[in-house]
């Protein structure tokens, strides 16, 4: 069976970014198919804004305290209740970062970035209640996502964020603190299998003394670092941090790790031909971890667009949500419910569940988040402005059953003309199936349409398309991308 | 062209709802159903980390009451077990169930290189994995797989948790447990016409291997385990009176479906937050209350009506406390930790093992004698007749205490 045109296309918006998008669909309809990839990339070329929701007080509170000697004691200076004032503070500035950057993702054209920072967030994952941290990690990761990984390796390697989560700052020669070291080569490099229990202690022993201030920025306190000889991955020397990281990226086995994990989160998660990633991972290798390039050959490729590809990947919590509000725009009456939903559905953003990132695919799915999934859109429209179909008023009654509080929270106003712009010239037969085309990607499923005639309201052309684009939501199909 | 027997009575469901016939009756009727001795495994996660030193209270230790001089709950306070331990004050109906022999105690359970991090160390007690491991699947969701592996009967549902979300520990790599809060609720979204005609309208993908099949078998059990769950939790309605707390109502669910003849056989509960930094006396009794009153219901209700011998309650938490004290009024994140069983079956009652060695700690924190992964493989071979290497990737000794 034949890939459309227009599936193609809306595969593409969906892997490289967050799904297309109502309001600007038409103009990416109109561009031939060699000018989507070099579109979405010319979209990310700025570098991205830095995202400062830190409060005045936290900040004053941690900054400026630079001296190395002075944090336990500041730390110990400060009064429980100053303590307790900055951890409120820095929580709530940590979902301000979260719903400031989940904004971005839906509204930003930028798609690209945004799509690879989410995919560095999952694999350098840090929690970590100081909000000054995590604003700078975020924005490395946001500002590299596209850029080379070797970089991206060597600044995140050195951020407060990660060095902090991972123990580093108790890494000393005295008492070497092996977890950054692991985590490193396990989940940032290598990969389980390539290195051995030795080469963790080794590289554990050159990291010593690499730690943070108070304020965030890198410290190398050379008192605790051993300066000693060690033996990493078959290469001997007087090693510090820098150098472990250049053996490591020296490792092809690193280019093929990190090439498998986006092979699998942007091409497909439970096929993965292991001869591609080998052809994949030695061209990322031998262009030094050129990210752009990477993707350059993946999203060039004949073999992205192949049906086996489209449709086949469970939409984490993130894109499901971002994907809908592109899709449907909304004014959200408390923004922060997204939060709760969020937490419902098991994908917080700036707070991954460990080190290891989301597991992703079939583990976002269960019976509970699978009905809370469906029953989003409803949710959305049980505030009754929209209008359903009154044949579905267990629909709507439903969205008020449970979780009362986030239903209330995710009351929304919808701007439903981008979508009846698209889809009102459609004869009133052909609405379902094309919305269906719009809004599904699974390339030969087609709509049970007497089920949906049934719970669509056929009154008027403006009913049936709001009606019919929510239920549509409100399928499998629409968890699929 | 056959009809498979699942779409036909999916279809005949629709007809008329009198002729629904769910999941759980059709895997009734096949060989090997879940807990096939019947028991019932009810798991209580105290979570946020309780204070085991101050649950069963070492009463002639100086080292406790050195260490805790103003948390250390005096002798004559706590409910006496042995000459040497007594219980939480606000635990009297667990001293009943002791004193009734319907109560063990294990201490020191933990494992190595323990992590202070409660979203770590809850990970890796949900997953079984060892410290250094990031599973992504939980121990009851292997046991799940396990009891399905290779089997197309059906098996959703055996393993619930009430809450609104599901735990790591309850997914499976293929299969994973189902979450509600109550049976009504799940119910109420369940029965939408639009869910129901639409799941039965694509039916025939519910056998396909990919993402897409996966996600409409989910859809189609837990239509069919919520009215399931719907209908058991009314067969029987509990008159026994449950406190009206979060945890009472839990339990009262829990008993409704115990009662009316649900096949689940294993509930998942949780209680905090334990997590007693600061002013931890008023904190961990106030759960304490909560606890004791909802078990001395369930308790009672159970043995009221004779299903008291195949259950068994088990609490944990992701860590103990430290031995001493902090300068709130609360402890900070410690390591080993005891496990309470309960239940009308146990071969052995009371202390299992020794109390807490305050004498011999690691920087200030207790040391583990017994790996929580050799109870869950108790658990899963002794109660849940289970094979336990499969679910936990390598072999532990079961304990002798079922």
């Amino acid at each position: 069976m034949a890939v459309s045109k227009q599936l193609k296309l809306q595969h593409l918006l969906w892997r490289a970014g967050f799904g297309p998008e109502a309001r600007s669909w038409r103009q990416w309809e109109l561009l031939d198919d060699y000018a989507w990839w070099p579109r979405l990339r010319s979209d990310s070329a700025a570098p991205p804004r830095f995202f400062d929701v830190a409060d005045g007080a936290v900040r004053g509170l941690l900054m400026g305290i630079g001296e190395l000697g002075k944090i336990e004691q500041t730390k110990k200076e400060m009064s429980t209740d100053q303590k307790k004032e900055v951890r409120k503070k820095s929580r709530e500035n940590l979902q301000s970062l979260n719903l400031v950057w989940l904004e971005e993702m839906v509204r930003t054209k930028a798609q690209l970035r945004e799509k690879m920072a989410l995919f560095w967030h999952g694999h350098f994952a840090s929690r970590n209640i100081n909000i000054l941290y995590q604003q700078e990690l975020l924005h490395l990761l946001r500002t590299h996502a596209l850029g080379n990984f070797g970089d991206l390796l060597r600044a995140v390697s050195k951020s407060a964020a990660i060095l902090a989560f991972l123990n580093n700052q108790q890494n000393k020669k005295e008492h070497p603190n092996e977890n950054f070291a692991r985590e490193l080569m396990e989940l940032f490099t290598l990969g389980r299998g390539n290195y051995t229990e030795t080469d963790v202690k080794e590289a554990a022993r050159a990291f010593t003394g690499w730690g943070f201030k108070l304020d965030g920025t890198f410290v190398f306190r050379r008192f605790f670092h051993d300066t000693g000889s060690k033996t990493v991955l078959d290469k001997k020397g007087n090693f510090d941090g820098d150098d472990i990281l250049n053996i490591l990226l020296g490792q092809r086995q690193t280019a093929h790790f990190i090439t498998r994990k986006l092979y699998r989160f942007l091409v497909n998660e439970e096929t993965v031909p292991e001869e591609r990633i080998r052809q994949l991972g030695d061209r990322f290798f031998d262009s030094g971890y050129d990210i752009m390039a990477l993707l350059d050959s993946i999203f060039g490729s004949t073999w992205f667009f192949n049906e086996e590809n489209i449709g086949c990947k469970i939409k984490s919590p993130v894109e499901l949500w971002v994907g809908i509000r592109r899709a449907l725009p909304l004014t959200l009456d408390d923004p922060e419910g997204q939060i709760v939903l969020q937490k419902a559905l098991s994908q917080v953003l700036l707070y991954p569940p460990n080190v290891a990132g989301w597991p992703g695919g079939r583990s976002w799915i269960d019976s509970t988040s699978l009905m809370l999934r469906l029953r989003l859109p409803h949710i959305i429209a049980a505030q009754g402005a929209l209008g359903l179909n009154p044949k579905s008023d267990d629909d709507q009654m439903m969205g008020q059953m449970r979780a009362g509080r986030l239903q209330n929270r995710l009351a929304a106003e919808a701007d439903w003309q981008p979508l009846l712009d698209i889809f009102s010239s459609q004869s009133e037969r052909d609405i379902i199936p094309s919305i269906a085309r719009f809004l599904w990607q699974t390339p030969q499923a087609n709509p049970p349409l007497a089920v949906l005639k049934r719970h669509t309201d056929p009154g008027s052309k403006i009913q049936l398309i709001r009606t019919a684009a929510l239920q549509l939501m409100a399928t499998p199909e629409y968890q699929l991308c | 062209m056959v009809i498979k027997r699942r779409t036909f009575l999916k279809a005949a469901a629709l007809a008329t709802t009198s002729l629904w016939v769910p999941r759980f009756l059709q895997a009734h009727a096949r060989p090997g159903a879940l807990a096939p001795n019947g028991k019932i495994l009810v798991v209580i996660q105290l979570s946020g980390g309780n204070d085991g030193l101050n649950t069963v209270i070492p009463t002639r230790n100086d080292i406790y009451y050195r260490e805790r001089p103003r948390l250390g709950i005096a002798r004559d306070k706590a409910l006496p077990l042995t000459g040497e331990a007594g219980l939480h004050p606000a635990l009297p109906a667990l001293k009943n169930l002791y004193d009734a022999g319907e109560l063990a105690v294990l201490h020191n359970v933990g494992y190595p290189n323990p992590d202070r991090s409660h979203f770590r160390s809850m990970d890796i007690w949900h997953s079984a994995s060892p410290a250094s491991e990031y599973w992504s699947t939980g121990w009851l969701g292997r046991y799940l797989d396990a009891q399905c592996a290779g089997s197309t009967r059906q098996c959703e549902a055996p393993v619930l948790e009430i809450d609104d979300t599901l735990s790591l520990a309850l997914k499976g790599e293929r299969r994973k447990g189902l979450a509600l809060q109550e049976p009504r609720q799940l119910y109420e979204t369940a029965r939408s016409p639009y869910f129901t005609d639409y799941s039965a309208a694509q039916s025939s993908r519910e056998d396909d291997d990919s993402p897409a099949g996966y996600l409409y078998k989910t859809m189609a059990e837990t239509l069919s385990s919520a009215e399931y769950l719907f209908e058991k939790s009314r067969v029987k309605l509990s008159r026994a009176g449950y406190p009206a707390t979060g945890l009472g109502k839990h339990f009262k669910t829990v008993a409704s479906l115990i009662l009316g003849g649900a096949e689940t056989s294993v509930y998942y509960l949780s209680l905090g937050s334990f997590d007693t930094h600061i002013n931890q006396a008023a904190q961990q009794k106030r759960l304490f209350t909560e606890l004791n009153d909802a078990l001395a219901a369930f308790s009672t209700d159970l043995k009221n009506q004779g299903r008291w011998n195949d259950v068994l309650v088990v609490t944990f938490s992701e860590f103990g406390r430290r031995v001493s004290q902090n300068a709130s009024g609360g402890t900070d994140h410690g390591t080993a930790n005891q496990m309470f069983f309960l239940g009308g079956s146990l071969k052995q009652k009371g202390l299992l093992n020794a109390l807490p060695d305050l004498r011999d700690l690691d920087d200030g924190d207790l040391k583990f004698s017994v790996d929580f992964r050799q109870v869950y493989a108790t658990l899963l071979e002794r109660w849940l007749d289970t094979a336990a290497n499969p679910v936990l990737g390598q072999s532990f000794e079961a304990l002798p205490f079922l």
